[in-house]
C-alpha cells in the first residue's frame, strides 16, 4: 500500500468495520443466534479461568485464521479450499496450544482436548467460508476477532453463573461469605453438570430473543 | 360467600378496561375464577360450554391428593416419635406433622404462584391454573427435612424453565412438580437422599432409639439390605419413612379412585404403568441374576413412589400422551423404565421420577406415530373400498 493512494482508502475503523466487530455481540452472536460452537461452551464453562483462556484462544485463532485465509483467498483453488483452511487453522491451534502448555499449564490441563478441538469449532470454518473467502484481510481480521469475542462473552457469562452458583467462587476466589454457608446455604450441584450449561445458554437465548423481536423465527 | 360475590362485583369495574387497576386484570381474574365458576357463555353457534373448567378439574385433583397429604402429615409425626422412642396419640402425631409440612406447602405455593403471576402480568394474559396441583404435589414428593429455601429455588426453577419458557400451562413438556424434584435431586443430593432426611429433626448426631434407621425401604433395597424391607402391610398402609405423600399406598389408592370416578385421571395410563412395572419385575424374576431382581412384583410396586407417580404424575394430562393407544404405550414404558432404573442403577434409587420425565420427552413422539399409523390404516381402507367398487 503506497502512500499516495491512502486518501481513497477507508479508515481502519470505519463505520462498516466497527460494525463487523460489534455485530457478533448481539444480532449475529455465534452461540446464541447461529448456535455454533455449543460443545466447547458446555465443556469449559465450569469455572471462569478456563473459560476466559478458551475465549482468548478462540479469538486469536479466528482472528488470525481469517486474516491469513483472506490473504490467500485468491490463490486457493476452490476444490481444495477446506484442506487449506484446515492447515492454517491447525497450525494456529498448535501454536496456541504450545503457548498454553508452556505458560498456563494448569489451565491447559483443564481445557485438555478442547484446545485441540478448536480446529473443528464450527465458528472457525463458518467465518472462513462465509467471510474470509470473500473479503479483504483487514475486515476479515476484524470479523474474526468480533466473532471470537462474541463467543467468548457468552462463555464468560455462563462460566460466571456456573462458578458462582456451583462452587461459590468467582475466578477461583471464594466470594460467598462463610456466614451464608453456616445458615444452611449449599452450593448447587446441578450447576457443575453440563446440562445446566445448556439451560443457562437457553436462558440467555430466551432473554435475547424477547428483547430483539427480529430474531424470533416466524412460523 | 354472598358477601364475597358482592365485594368482587363492586371492585370488578376497576379491573376492567379503563379502570384504575386495569394492569392487574389478570390477577383479579385469577382470584375471581378461583372462587366462583365463571359465567362465560357462548353467543354464536351451538357450542356448549362445560362448566367443568380447568380450575374445577384441578380442584378435584387437589381433593384426590388430600388422603395422601393428611396421612403424610400424620406419618411425619409418627416417624418422629418412633425415632426418639416416645409414644404419641393420633392427634399429637398429626399436629406435629402438620406444623412440619405446612411451611413446605406455603413455600411451594408462594414461590410457584409468584412466578406465574409475574409472567401473567408481564405477558398480559390470565393466570394459569396449572400450578394449583403442582404446588400441592411438590410438598408430597420431597423429604420432610428439606430446607425451605431449596424448595423455593427448585420451584422457581421448574416453573420458569419447565413451564413459562415453553409458554405456560398446557405447553410444558415436563411435569413441573417432577422437575422440581429432579432439580433438588441433582442440585442438592445430600438434602434429598440418604438415611437422615426422611425423619423430621434427624441429623448426624441426633439421639435415636437403638436400631432405628431412617432409611426408606427403597434405599435399603438399593444398598442391598433386602432383609430391612418392612412387611407388605407396612408398605401398604405407609408406616415407613419416605417422601411426605408417597408412603401410604392406601391413601394413594383412595386418590386414584376419586380421579377415576370423576373421569379426570386416565385409567389407561394408570393401568398400563402398573402393567409395565409388573411385567418388568416378572422378567427380572425370571433372570434372577441378583437379589434386587428377585424381589416379587407386589413389593416392587409398593416400594418408593411408584404408585404415587403412576396415579398422580404420569397421568398429568399436559405431559402425557393424548391419544388412547399412545397412553397405553406411554404408561407401559414408564413402568418398565421405572423398574429398570431402580434395579440397574442404585445411584438413582427412585426410578419413577426419571422414568416419567423420560417418557414426558417421548410423549409427543408417541402421539405422532399413533396418529400417523391411524392415517395409514384409514388410507388403506379407503383404497381397498375404491378398488372393490
Amino acid at each position: 500500500m503506497s502512500a499516495n493512494n491512502k486518501s481513497n482508502q477507508e479508515p481502519l475503523f470505519s463505520a462498516k468495520n466497527t460494525k463487523l466487530l460489534k455485530k457478533p455481540f448481539n444480532l449475529e452472536n455465534p452461540i446464541t443466534v447461529q448456535v455454533l460452537g455449543i460443545c466447547s461452551a458446555l465443556a469449559v464453562t465450569v469455572q471462569m479461568k478456563p473459560a476466559i483462556v478458551m475465549a482468548l484462544s478462540v479469538t486469536i485463532v479466528t482472528g488470525f485464521s481469517n486474516l491469513l485465509i483472506s490473504f490467500l483467498r485468491d490463490t486457493i483453488p476452490a476444490r481444495i479450499r477446506i484442506i487449506v483452511q484446515l492447515v492454517v487453522v491447525a497450525a494456529l491451534v498448535i501454536i496456541v496450544d504450545q503457548i498454553l502448555k508452556a505458560y498456563l499449564y494448569d489451565v491447559s490441563k483443564k481445557l485438555s482436548v478442547f484446545v485441540g478441538l478448536i480446529i473443528t469449532n464450527c465458528i472457525l470454518m463458518g467465518r472462513l467460508e462465509a467471510f474470509a473467502m470473500g473479503n479483504k484481510p483487514w475486515p476479515s481480521f476484524l470479523d474474526g476477532i468480533g466473532n471470537g469475542i462474541g463467543y467468548g462473552a457468552i462463555l464468560v457469562i455462563v462460566a460466571f453463573f456456573r462458578e458462582l452458583l456451583g462452587s461459590g467462587k468467582i475466578y477461583g476466589y471464594d466470594v460467598i461469605p462463610k456466614v451464608v454457608f453456616e445458615t444452611g446455604y449449599v452450593n448447587n450441584g446441578l450447576m457443575i453438570l453440563p446440562p445446566m450449561a445448556l439451560i443457562t445458554i437457553g436462558v440467555i437465548i430466551w432473554l435475547q430473543r424477547s428483547r430483539n423481536r427480529e430474531l424470533v423465527d416466524k412460523s | 360467600m354472598k358477601a364475597v360475590r358482592k365485594y368482587l362485583d363492586k371492585v370488578k369495574p376497576q379491573f376492567q378496561k379503563g379502570g384504575r387497576f386495569e394492569k392487574f386484570h389478570s390477577t383479579f381474574d385469577a382470584f375471581e375464577t378461583f372462587l366462583f365458576v365463571p359465567d362465560t357463555v357462548t353467543i354464536k353457534g351451538s357450542h356448549i360450554r362445560d362448566p367443568l373448567d380447568m380450575k374445577r378439574t384441578m380442584s378435584v385433583v387437589i381433593i384426590a391428593l388430600m388422603p395422601a397429604l393428611l396421612f403424610g402429615m400424620w406419618n411425619v409425626g409418627y416417624q418422629y416419635h418412633l425415632s426418639v422412642g416416645s409414644e404419641a396419640g393420633i392427634w399429637e402425631n398429626f399436629w406435629f406433622g402438620f406444623l412440619k409440612v405446612l411451611p413446605i406447602i406455603i413455600v411451594s405455593y408462594v414461590s410457584g404462584l409468584g412466578v406465574e403471576f409475574i409472567f401473567a402480568q408481564y405477558r398480559g394474559h390470565e393466570v394459569n391454573e396449572g400450578f394449583l396441583v403442582s404446588g400441592m404435589l411438590i410438598p408430597l414428593i420431597v423429604p420432610v427435612n428439606i430446607p425451605l429455601w431449596m424448595v423455593a429455588v427448585a420451584t422457581i426453577f421448574a416453573v420458569t424453565i419447565g413451564k413459562e419458557a415453553f409458554g405456560g400451562t398446557g405447553m410444558n413438556i415436563f411435569n413441573p412438580a417432577l422437575l422440581t424434584r429432579a432439580f433438588l435431586f441433582f442440585a442438592y443430593p445430600a438434602q434429598i437422599t440418604g438415611d437422615l432426611v426422611w425423619i423430621s429433626g434427624l441429623t448426624g448426631n441426633a439421639q435415636v432409639v437403638d436400631g432405628f434407621s431412617g432409611a426408606t425401604p427403597l434405599s435399603s433395597a438399593a444398598l442391598g439390605m433386602f432383609d430391612k424391607i418392612p412387611p407388605l402391610s407396612d408398605l401398604f398402609f405407609g408406616f415407613i419413612p419416605g417422601s411426605i405423600g408417597e408412603t401410604s399406598k392406601l391413601a394413594i389408592l383412595i386418590g386414584a379412585f376419586i380421579l377415576l370416578a370423576t373421569g379426570i385421571g386416565s385409567w389407561r395410563i394408570m393401568l398400563s404403568t402398573l402393567l409395565g412395572g409388573i411385567i418388568m419385575t416378572l422378567i427380572f424374576n425370571a433372570f434372577g441374576a441378583n437379589e434386587y431382581m428377585k424381589i416379587d412384583a407386589l413389593t416392587q410396586i409398593m416400594l418408593g413412589g411408584f404408585l404415587f407417580g403412576a396415579v398422580f404424575m404420569a397421568t398429568d394430562p399436559v405431559t402425557a400422551s393424548q391419544t388412547n393407544r399412545g397412553k397405553w404405550i406411554y404408561g407401559f414404558l414408564t413402568g418398565v423404565f421405572a423398574i429398570l432404573i431402580r434395579v440397574f442403577n442404585p445411584a438413582y434409587p427412585e426410578g419413577m421420577m426419571l422414568a416419567i420425565l423420560l417418557m414426558n420427552t417421548f410423549a409427543p413422539l408417541i402421539d405422532y406415530y399413533v396418529v400417523q399409523a391411524n392415517i395409514k390404516k384409514r388410507l388403506k381402507r379407503v383404497k381397498l373400498a375404491v378398488e372393490n367398487k
